[in-house]
């Protein structure tokens, strides 16, 4: 019953999975992206035929609503140019006191666009690929985020693509604080591992009474996430558990479950 | 039905990498069901039941790799839960009714229970375990449901693709020059 061709089998796949699996981290790692490359020109062609779709779509639009957008965009551009030029002179007061408080400049973020090209398939990680890399000057650690909030950080780069964790998981925790109470806390994990949406803002103080609609913020600790950036609104009035600190649900301002395009923090 | 040839071994490992393919850029399942169906488990029966163990094995560590590659799985983590499914299977193939569109569903089903809990498993041994929760039960029920359903239509698509790229069978036929009644004079 048991043939000679199976016990090699067995004993090939073994012993090859506890190469594999005991190969120092920076190795698998550039094997892991060397079998991910292998991926590309069938996203290259899944992206060209969505562009593809959505230009045949475009051309259906009919005349009169390309107008309205164009009038709708003209609008907005013109709010944002006025808003910019109001905020110029607020920036400048603002790195002039820095300076003379002696505190360090706030520099603006440097930010790169990129496009999703894959979630990672396995149901338990949060995670996904986009189409920018080392070549792009893509570095570990660089904060991801979309027009509405916080969305991951990158965990892996090779030279054309990067893998972003997402806020959520477990290896991307974030330091945060409530706007306006100013308690800090950690974004250590998802609050429910099929809503992305919801995460678990922990370690908050055992006073704290957070309630729902309150914005959170990154707190800039940590050394990942610049200050400032939107996490998300609480969901639900914080709660205390068991090891003495509070814990709350955050509602995620980024629609992480169907992110299309999104913007690395370049530093 | 049971063809051992390197071009079923090809098209395995072709549709393995295009079934990892699928689950990382098709987000449908996931955002109607809250999970992704896995269609490497589904592909290994089919791969066991109707192939030798080098077939098992090389789709194994391909699909295994490459699904991998993709996650955020330590890189061979999934080769050998994936692997001990299809061995069992290539073991008692012979006992096995894959034939039966039932049988092919029932271990469809069977093999996609195994192989995530096997993951879990490995993955629980490693520093990087996911959290699980009360959630991980429904998409574990639906990786399996999915499995389970994938299987016969993959037996239906290999039979298929078998029957229009393999060489049919010659029938011979009882007709023999030498054995021809001669008639005439010459």
């Amino acid at each position: 019953m048991f043939k000679r061709s199976h016990y090699i089998a067995l004993a090939l796949v073994g012993l090859l999975t506890l190469i594999v699996l005991n190969l120092p981290h920076h190795t698998a790692n550039q094997i892991k992206l060397a079998f991910g490359s292998l991926f590309l020109p069938l996203f290259g062609f899944s992206r060209t035929s969505q562009e593809m779709l959505a230009r045949t779509a475009d051309a259906t639009l009919s005349r009169s609503e390309l107008l309205d957008q164009n009038r709708l965009l003209t609008k907005q551009n013109a709010e944002l140019q006025i808003r910019s030029l109001q905020l110029e002179p607020l920036q400048r007061e603002n790195d002039r006191l820095r300076q003379m408080l002696g505190w360090q400049r706030q520099s603006a973020w440097q930010l790169h666009p990129a496009t999703v090209l894959s979630r990672d398939p396995a149901n338990w990680w949060r995670g996904v690929q986009i189409d920018i890399g080392s070549h792009d000057g893509v570095k570990l650690d660089m904060p991801v985020i979309t027009s509405e909030g916080l969305v991951g950080r990158i965990s892996a780069v090779s030279f054309a693509t990067a893998q972003v964790t997402l806020i959520g998981s477990q290896d991307c925790k974030v330091a945060a604080i409530v706007e306006r109470s100013g308690e800090n806390g950690i974004i250590n994990g998802g609050a429910s591992s099929i809503d992305f949406s919801l995460v678990t803002l922990s370690f908050l103080p055992s006073g704290s009474n957070l309630k729902p609609g309150q914005r959170v913020i990154t707190s800039g600790e940590g050394r990942i996430f610049p200050k400032g950036i939107l996490v998300g609104l609480v969901a639900e009035e914080s709660r205390q558990v068991e090891m003495g600190y509070n814990e709350a649900k955050v509602k995620l301002a980024a629609n992480i479950g169907a992110l299309e395009e999104v913007w690395v923090i370049m530093r | 039905m049971i063809t051992m040839n390197w071009l079923n071994s090809m098209l395995v490992l072709l549709a393995a990498f295009v079934a990892v393919f699928l689950e990382a850029v098709m987000d449908l399942p996931r955002n109607i069901l809250g999970a992704q169906v896995d269609l490497l488990p589904a592909l290994m029966v089919y791969a066991a039941l109707s192939s030798n163990m080098v077939t098992v094995s090389l789709l194994a560590v391909v699909g295994g790799m490459c699904f991998d590659s993709l996650s955020a799985n330590p890189l061979g983590i999934t080769v050998l839960p994936l692997f001990l499914v299809g061995y069992a299977l290539n073991l008692k193939k012979e006992l096995l009714l894959s034939d039966q569109k039932f049988a092919q569903a029932a271990i469809g089903l069977i093999a996609s229970v195994i192989t995530p809990a096997g993951i879990m498993l490995m993955l629980s041994c490693t520093r990087n375990a996911p959290a699980l929760g009360w959630e991980t039960l429904w998409q574990w029920f639906v990786m399996s449901l999915g499995g389970a359903l994938a299987t016969p239509l993959l037996f239906m698509m290999f039979g298929r693709l078998n029957h229009n790229l393999n060489y049919r069978p010659v029938t011979e036929t009882t007709f023999r020059m030498d054995r021809e009644i001669r008639r005439g004079r010459n």
